[in-house]
């Protein structure tokens, strides 16, 4: 596990010095963070790499895990699909099961501390055991536009909230509460960021049997409709027509969504045992994906909704020439023409996959250009930094802070 | 006073981090925009003609304001984006000033062309409100003289930078940047002071202010 001097090389000295000085100002203060799911997605990954680094910055941080069996996760991921906008099939039952489960939770867990960091909705009802202490809800969805009957029930929590975290402005909503703006990260030095020797990305495309003698797109995200991999196969297609290209998808599925498995049957069928369509549902290894993306000519990440949409910032930081939806938290990762290409329909993806294919200086600059600006805006000390703010922001109700 | 004298008070570096902090205002039109601007706190029109410094440092120089950005890329508007690109933030001494000017501007453009009151963004297109809440913090550096100054220069972050040049002389109303206020009235050397208050800082990416800073500087003490 890396240790925080070590990113001194990448982001500089004066960085981590920072890091310090801010954290000696919550020193005595103990942080705990509470999600549903320990492994796989976006926060789970984040979280098993800010946690030791907090520590090392000697900060009292904990994290703790809400249980919940098959039907409460039905209902959460259905809570999911309605915060992203889609019709979903909800009833009293379904909120019935998760008050229940929610109410185990909060009889069962210690939730002593300082400073409560909830992410996402699963945990969201702990709040009504809330003491004489601050609580921030950290919302990873993508709410620019979410089904109503969910929200209205989910806000009842929020309000109690002392503050509500959003990856992006257009996903907050009217509150009585503050809000504030923090994009996730990536860390440059986990095995999904690092950098990879050539032999090891070679003996990973032969143990799964992947060709690189034609242009590779490929589109790295869990089995999930609203990461379209239907889309993805649409825009292959198109491309095709005048590129001879392969199209490899893969990913895992997360422990809290129950739906993977039906959506990898739909993609298996939709490629119609195309030879040059690779679909690979992996367990979740790292240094895998890091190769994976690394072997890619182009990076496609063609969501319907996002939460944010780390796999840009990971394939962006590895300087990769990236076509993705103009969705979520994707436009801040991406400026058009500069640091990648949007996109909004599998045409369009199709025509900006054909444009870095055939234009390979230009897919290089783009690709550069999206390095740096991972670099400035979306590695994990900007993301410690900011949350350490945060927690600091709570005592202080101004807008400048002299600390 | 000697070129590399020491001064009477050392100049201490400070850093300036910020979050970002969501209002909840939002505008799709012309004219929501501009009501919302006369309402809005000051830290959002600072947060709006400053944070590309930040975010996109990379990409200056010039980098567009916030609001320039939306007006000329949502809703169309290149003329009127022009405008507001090109206010001049250095003369402005204070948000209030500020504010008051990229008010007019908007005012100015309706009156001479009404059907641009009637254009509205999409909904995926609104203007986000948002306002920066800021954190100052004194670094570990402390310089006495300007061979110090130069060598701190070289090592402390774009963030303190950024502090002392931008965020101390408007957000905070001081007349000057504190560099130039520091070699002025402690070191004596009102030239120096002068060359670099004379920078206009929105032209540069902050690595090239950092440059540029430390160039005027090295000439003073070689």
């Amino acid at each position: 596990m890396a240790q925080i001097d070590d990113y001194i090389p990448i982001v500089g000295e004066s960085v981590v010095e920072d890091l310090r000085l801010i954290a000696s100002r919550l020193k005595g203060k103990r942080i705990r963070n509470v999600n549903s799911t320990a492994v796989g997605g976006g926060v789970a990954e984040i979280l098993n790499r800010m946690v030791p680094l907090w520590r090392e910055l000697e900060l009292d941080v904990h994290w703790d895990v809400i249980r919940g069996g098959e039907q409460f996760f039905e209902v959460t991921k259905k809570f999911h699909n309605a915060l992203h906008g889609g019709p979903v099939d909800i009833g009293e039952n379904d909120f019935e099961i998760f008050m229940e489960t929610s109410r185990k939770n909060m009889e069962e867990m210690d939730i002593s501390g300082d400073v409560l960091l909830i992410h996402d909705p699963q945990p969201i009802v702990l709040v009504k055991k809330r003491a004489d202490n601050k609580w921030i809800w950290r919302c990873h969805i993508d709410m620019s536009n979410p089904e109503q009957k969910v929200w209205r029930f989910l806000k009842d929590f929020v309000v109690q909230y002392d503050a509500a975290v959003f990856s992006a402005a257009s996903f907050s909503r009217k509150l009585p509460i503050r809000q504030f703006l923090i994009s996730p990260s990536i860390d440059p030095l986990s095995d999904k960021n690092r950098e990879l020797p050539r032999e090891f990305i070679d003996s990973v495309l032969e143990k799964y049997g992947i060709l690189t003698d034609k242009p590779l797109m490929t589109q790295i995200s869990r089995f999930d409709r609203l990461k379209d991999p239907l889309g993805v196969i649409a825009a292959y297609r198109l491309v095709k027509k005048y590129i001879d290209c392969r199209l490899l998808l893969a990913g895992g599925t997360a422990t809290d969504d129950p739906e993977g498995q039906r959506v990898f049957e739909e993609v298996t069928e939709a490629a119609h045992r195309d030879p040059d369509i690779k679909i690979l549902s992996m367990p979740q290894n790292d240094l895998e994906i890091n190769a994976l993306q690394r072997a890619s000519t182009v990076i496609v990440q063609k969501s319907l909704k996002e939460g944010f949409g780390l796999t840009v910032s990971e394939a962006l930081w590895k300087a990769k020439p990236v076509v993705a939806s103009n969705v979520g938290g994707i436009p801040l990762q991406i400026k058009d023409k500069y640091s990648g290409l949007l996109c909004y329909s599998p045409e369009g993806a199709a025509f900006a996959v054909k444009q870095f294919l055939s234009s390979p200086d230009f897919a290089r600059r783009i690709g550069e250009n999206g390095r740096q600006h991972v670099k400035n805006n979306f590695l994990i000390t900007r993301h410690l930094r900011d949350y350490m703010l945060l927690f600091l922001s709570l005592y202080h109700g101004e807008n400048i802070v002299y600390l | 006073m000697g070129k590399t004298a020491r001064a009477a008070e050392p100049f201490r570096f400070y850093t300036r981090l910020h979050l970002t902090e969501l209002t909840g205002l939002r505008a799709n039109s012309l004219v929501q925009f501009v009501r919302q601007l006369k309402s809005i706190p000051g830290g959002s029109i600072y947060y709006h003609t400053h944070r590309f410094l930040q975010q996109h440092q990379h990409l200056s120089p010039e980098p567009p304001n916030d609001f320039a950005y939306w007006v000329q890329e949502i809703l169309g508007e290149a003329e009127l984006g022009e405008r507001l690109a090109s206010i001049d933030i250095i003369q402005f001494s204070t948000i209030r000033n500020l504010r008051e000017r990229i008010i007019e501007t908007i005012e100015d453009y309706l009156a001479q062309h009404p059907e641009a009151g009637t254009r509205f963004s999409r909904e995926s297109g609104e203007f986000h409100f948002k306002k920066a809440v800021s954190f100052i913090l004194p670094t570990r550096y402390v310089s006495y003289d300007l061979g110090e100054f130069m060598d701190t220069l070289k090592r402390i972050t774009t963030d303190s930078i950024y502090f002392h040049i931008f965020e101390a002389r408007l957000r905070l109303e001081k007349k000057t940047n504190d560099f130039s206020n520091w070699i002025e009235t402690a070191v004596g050397n009102r030239e120096l002071a002068l060359a670099i208050a004379r920078l206009d800082p929105y032209v540069y990416t902050l690595e090239d202010l950092r440059r540029t800073i430390i160039h005027l500087v090295g000439k003073e003490i070689r």
